[in-house]
């Protein structure tokens, strides 16, 4: 029994983890450009077909590093192209537009790689059991974590440390300002979309690697992103990472209890945050 | 002002509703495309009672619409073979899931408000997903169908004659789409205008605006369920489809499409993205870029929808 709640909490640390990637590059975008990104699913599914494709040339570590920047490089295109358009107006055309663009990349990518489940090799040592007590710790769940751990403090650290990380927050608080004080909104805003882009990417990469690749494969991981932004609070990055584990964490708990209702009990954490914090465990009032 | 031309716009718009079962065959379309138009337009009028007069965007409807549906769905599968009860049901189910909801949403705004009706729409269709002995899973509910009117002195056979059908849809939507001008034309509707235009104003005079909100997030909902019931009844089906997110991004594009700011203008987008959705997907495979592209399209050229268009044409 301890075995098993072990073994599930472990799962939803795996699985909170994804989410809070996801959720972080959601958020990035939402607090600086007020876009909810519907095709962030979209662009999760790109980047692990972008690694598919290149792993048989540049190898596994290779396709690691490469296909998360083109992808991120492809959101750096739209948001030039596209999303651009519509800062300064109502959010519902944003929406609309994501949510139209998220149509058209699934249908892209089936339309390019099949509607088939395709599978790519990930290096022999992480396939293979830490130990025969604890089974179901494969090297790679270990390495997922480990990865999304080191990106995350990257991220906080580039947010922290550089100046493209101030202008970030600082563009976050208070726009205008920050284009008064001479430095190009535009220019921040199109690399601040492309990191949230980079870390789909680098998410699709790493759940790929468990769950297979379908055109869908961004579908089941949007929602929880959505909740864990919800649950964390909007504005707040740390609020985020947060609600990203929590959720994880709880539906595999709930999972060895009641499996029907891992689902719905992220939605009753979002329910019982929002009854007591409208604004979240860590957002501020007044800013959304 | 021009009275007398939105009259006119009303009388056009009732006239070719009323024929529609007459001149639809005519050219090309079938009578249940039309029941299925009129159905969706008032799912994105309902929805357009809280986005275009509240200024709440809402992008979760379809989890009320789908309530609604399955309601009507189960009733005549598992309890009374009745069509008005059936309707019934699916409106209760819908409204009461909805008031429920709204306390936690009313008083968020923007974008947030969006995530979240967004978030709170799909646990409706994990319900519905998983809970297989009730609600058939993936696989919906068939092997039901709507039940014939028996109105006491007459019935009328709604099951095998489409017009029928239609007629019995168009008296509905007639009955929601009258109360909802009603609505919006009362104190009450000029207070929902109000705090579109200026919240802080409206809180400032001492309108209690979260629970006006609520109002009018409910009186969408009970709207939309009706929608839904209907929709279930034409298809004589209902599966999770029906509420899952991208079926809300479908009454949002209508409304945007067929002009936000137009009473009439989601029932214009919904009968051009009927028509044009269904003429996609049956010359491509590929129809979903294409209705992607629609989003697309209609986001950058048209934010104003068809309605909004013309009436600045004959504005100026």
């Amino acid at each position: 029994m301890s075995q098993l709640l072990f073994f599930n909490v472990f799962n939803g640390l795996i699985i909170g983890a994804f989410y809070a990637l996801m959720a972080l590059g959601l958020s990035l975008i939402l607090n600086l450009s007020g876009v909810i990104n519907f095709a962030h699913g979209g662009f999760l599914a790109i980047g692990a077909y972008i690694a598919y494709t290149l792993i048989p040339y540049v190898g596994f570590w290779g396709g690691l590093i490469l296909a998360p920047l083109l992808t991120a490089c492809l959101g750096l295109i739209v948001e030039r192209v596209l999303i651009r358009r519509l800062y300064g107006r109502d959010p519902l055309y944003s929406l609309l537009l994501t949510f139209g663009l998220a149509f058209i990349i699934e249908d892209g990518t089936r339309y390019i790689w099949g509607a088939q489940g395709l599978q790519y090799q990930i290096p022999t040592f992480l396939q293979s059991p830490l130990s025969t007590e604890l089974f179901f710790l494969t090297g790679y769940r270990v390495f997922m974590v480990a990865m999304v751990a080191i990106i995350v403090l990257a991220l906080f650290l580039i947010l922290n440390y550089t100046r493209l990380g101030l202008r970030i927050r600082a563009g976050t608080l208070d726009l205008e300002t920050v284009s008064v004080l001479g430095v190009n909104v535009r220019v921040l805003r199109n690399l601040n979309f492309g990191l949230g882009i980079y870390m789909a990417g680098l998410a699709g990469v790493l759940a790929a690697g468990v769950l297979g690749l379908q055109p869908t494969i961004g579908d089941s991981l949007i929602m929880p992103s959505f909740i864990s932004i919800i649950v964390g609070g909007l504005g707040s990055l740390p609020g985020t990472l947060l609600g990203g584990l929590l959720i994880g964490v709880a539906s595999g708990v709930t999972t060895v209890f009641l499996p029907a209702a891992s689902e719905a009990v992220m939605y009753v954490i979002m329910a019982a945050v929002l009854l007591v914090r409208p604004h979240g465990l860590f957002g501020e009032e007044g800013r959304f | 002002m021009d009275t007398v031309k939105v009259r006119t716009g009303d009388v056009i718009i009732w006239l070719l509703l009323l024929t529609a079962p007459y001149w639809l065959p005519l050219t090309g379309g079938y009578v249940e495309l039309g029941s299925r138009v009129v159905i969706l337009a008032l799912a994105a009028m309902s929805l357009n009672f809280l986005l275009g007069y509240t200024g709440v965007l809402s992008f979760g409807h379809a989890a009320y619409f789908g309530l609604g549906a399955y309601g009507a769905a189960a009733m005549i599968k598992y309890y009374v073979q009745s069509t008005p009860l059936a309707i019934a049901f699916g409106v209760l189910i819908g409204t009461v899931a909805a008031a429920i909801i709204g306390p936690l949403i009313a008083r968020l705004r923007g974008v947030y408000f969006a995530m979240c009706t967004i978030a709170f729409g799909q646990v409706f269709y994990f319900i519905a997903f998983q809970w297989r002995d009730f609600t058939g899973g993936d696989d919906g509910l068939s092997a039901w169908h709507r039940e014939p009117l028996h109105l006491g002195f007459a019935t009328i056979d709604i099951l095998g004659d489409n017009k029928a059908f239609y007629y019995m849809v168009l008296v509905f939507f007639a009955a929601a789409t009258a109360v909802m001008a009603f609505l919006l034309r009362s104190p009450f509707g000029r207070t929902l205008l109000s705090i579109r235009e200026n919240e802080r104003r409206a809180r400032f005079l001492g309108i209690p605006v979260d629970r006006h909100i609520w109002m009018s997030w409910v009186i969408s909902c009970a709207f939309v369920s009706l929608a839904g019931a209907l929709y279930a009844l034409l298809n004589n089906f209902v599966d999770p489809r029906a509420l899952r997110w991208d079926q809300s991004g479908n009454f949002v594009i209508m409304a945007v499409l067929g002009g936000m700011r137009s009473f009439w203008g989601p029932l214009v987008g919904a009968a051009i993205f009927i028509v044009l959705a269904d003429f996609i997907s049956s010359h491509t495979e590929n129809w979903m870029s294409f209705v992607g592209l629609i989003f697309v399209l209609v986001v950058l050229y048209f934010p104003r929808g068809v309605l909004g268009i013309i009436k600045r044409r004959v504005a100026s």
